[in-house]
């Protein structure tokens, strides 16, 4: 369990994550909403099995619910992260 | 008036390769798409066809169907806009099983790693009516949309509803066919235990030496049109739905009626709503599945409902030679199949057929394609499909 991840680490494996997804690799960046990528809430459970089993962070629905942008999924796992 | 349904564009991912047409030639060449004693559809490659998405949010059922879906719309010429409404234009697609390849998988994940690992993907991906809804999502058919289940005769149940639903006036054009992709571990020792699969690996109907079907895999899909919004439209018609029938055994749980009763009736009500005669019938393409007990049924049923005398006459062969058993699909591949061969004027052979069992008489076209009757004659055939649970769906179809 990497606790000690960087907060490069865990956006570079949000961004392959989103890559799998489906989402086109040119438009990822931290800015981008999950909408405008074609990510919806199926993808959002996917993104947190993978940053639980990765980071041992758990991310529940509710946590989820105001997350609109890459950017604020990664700072959420940082701030879980502590 | 009476609406007429004709079809307007086919796609097929099968065992002998990538697209309708490479089915019908390499079958009618008498190349065979069985190795090992399974057809899997070894040259279909997802992401040739569809988008990392599509790949990822669908079960290898749904890929083949929108894979046979894409090509079937290309040929009908609705690459551009759509030549219709959108909420007259509805996608009906059987299955025998579904997504059993991916209720396989997450069932092993369940049982290994828990029930928080299950993706969240597995209902929507392992769902009957899963390439029913994404064809739809996918080309913006907003009619009606649904799958059918009926084991092995699930495609050509579907193919009946579409007619259906144009001649009732529900719908002006559907997107229709079936879809399977059941060769994974559960299913094929399944299908083993009940002594249905082949020992031999090798699909050989109405021979005597016949030990079972082969499982198969793969997808056909048809663009079925109103006719005459279809001519105004200028599309180039393939050929007709003439007639459709469903009957029921009522029998046994899987083995069909010996006399072959409740086929022949399906056959026979098949050519009413068509309003043929028996005697314009120029090719049978049989369920044939190569086990014992439907090669006998279905040829006793062919009797019944053609007669001795032109049963005698007409040419009868199996698809399932050269593909193997496509479950819910087949009745779709095999209308496809019936459709191109009646086009060319041509009865494809049943392969791998050397010894003739007593009773089984019929002409089977063995080994070898033959020419159909020509000239002035309508061409007209009927594609046979069963299914465990006593169905039985027949199609009549006329090339133009």
């Amino acid at each position: 369990m990497a606790a000690t991840a960087t907060r490069e680490e865990i956006e570079g494996r949000v961004f392959s994550a989103l890559q799998e997804f489906g989402a086109e690799p040119d438009q990822i960046n931290p800015d981008a909403t999950f909408e405008s990528l074609d990510i919806d809430s199926l993808d959002l459970v996917e993104l947190a099995q993978i940053v639980e089993d990765e980071y041992g962070v758990q991310l529940k629905g509710e946590d989820m619910e105001d997350v609109k942008t890459v950017r604020q999924a990664v700072d959420l796992v940082m701030s879980k992260l502590g | 008036m009476t609406r007429s349904v004709v079809i307007t564009g086919v796609g097929a991912v099968t065992p002998l390769g990538v697209g309708a047409r490479t089915l019908h030639e390499r079958w009618t060449a008498g190349v065979s798409g069985i190795e090992d004693g399974y057809g899997r559809a070894s040259e279909f490659e997802p992401k040739e066809h569809l988008s990392v998405k599509e790949v990822r949010r669908s079960d290898l059922f749904t890929q083949l169907a929108l894979a046979a879906a894409q090509e079937a719309l290309e040929d009908a010429g609705w690459d551009g806009e759509k030549p219709y409404d959108p909420e007259r234009t509805a996608s009906v697609i059987g299955t025998g099983i579904g997504g059993i390849g991916t209720l396989e998988r997450e069932h092993i994940v369940l049982q290994q790693e828990g029930a928080e690992r299950i993706s969240p993907l597995s209902i929507p991906l392992l769902m009957a009516n899963a390439a029913s809804g994404v064809i739809a999502m996918k080309h913006d058919l907003r009619g009606q949309s649904f799958g059918t289940v009926s084991a092995c005769a699930a495609g050509a149940h579907a193919i009946g509803m579409a007619e259906r639903l144009i001649r009732y006036g529900d719908a002006d054009a559907v997107v229709t066919g079936g879809s399977e992709a059941a060769i994974t571990p559960l299913a094929t020792a399944a299908f083993g235990r009940m002594d249905a699969l082949s020992d031999s690996g090798i699909s050989r109907p109405f021979d005597r030496r016949r030990d079972g079907f082969v499982m198969g895999e793969g997808a056909g899909i048809l663009v079925l049109e109103e006719e005459e919004a279809a001519r105004e439209r200028g599309a180039r018609i393939l050929g007709y739905i003439r007639g459709y029938a469903s009957t029921s055994d009522a029998h046994h749980l899987t083995a069909p009626e010996p006399s072959g009763r409740g086929a022949a009736r399906a056959m026979e009500l098949a050519l009413k709503d068509a309003g043929i005669e028996a005697s314009d019938v120029l090719y049978v393409n049989a369920h044939g599945t190569s086990t014992p007990l439907n090669d006998r049924a279905e040829t006793n049923a062919i009797k019944t409902a053609l007669g001795d005398e032109l049963a005698a006459k007409v040419p009868v062969s199996s698809t399932k030679s050269a593909i193997g058993h496509l479950l819910g699909a087949a009745g779709a591949v095999e209308s496809i199949a019936t459709l191109l061969a009646l086009r060319d004027r041509i009865a494809p052979p049943t392969l791998n057929y050397g010894e003739p069992e007593d009773g089984l008489d019929l002409d089977y076209v063995p080994n070898e394609a033959r020419p159909l009757q020509n000239g002035d004659v309508r061409a007209i055939g009927l594609s046979n499909a069963f299914g465990f649970g006593g169905h039985n769906a027949v199609i009549c179809l006329e090339a133009s």
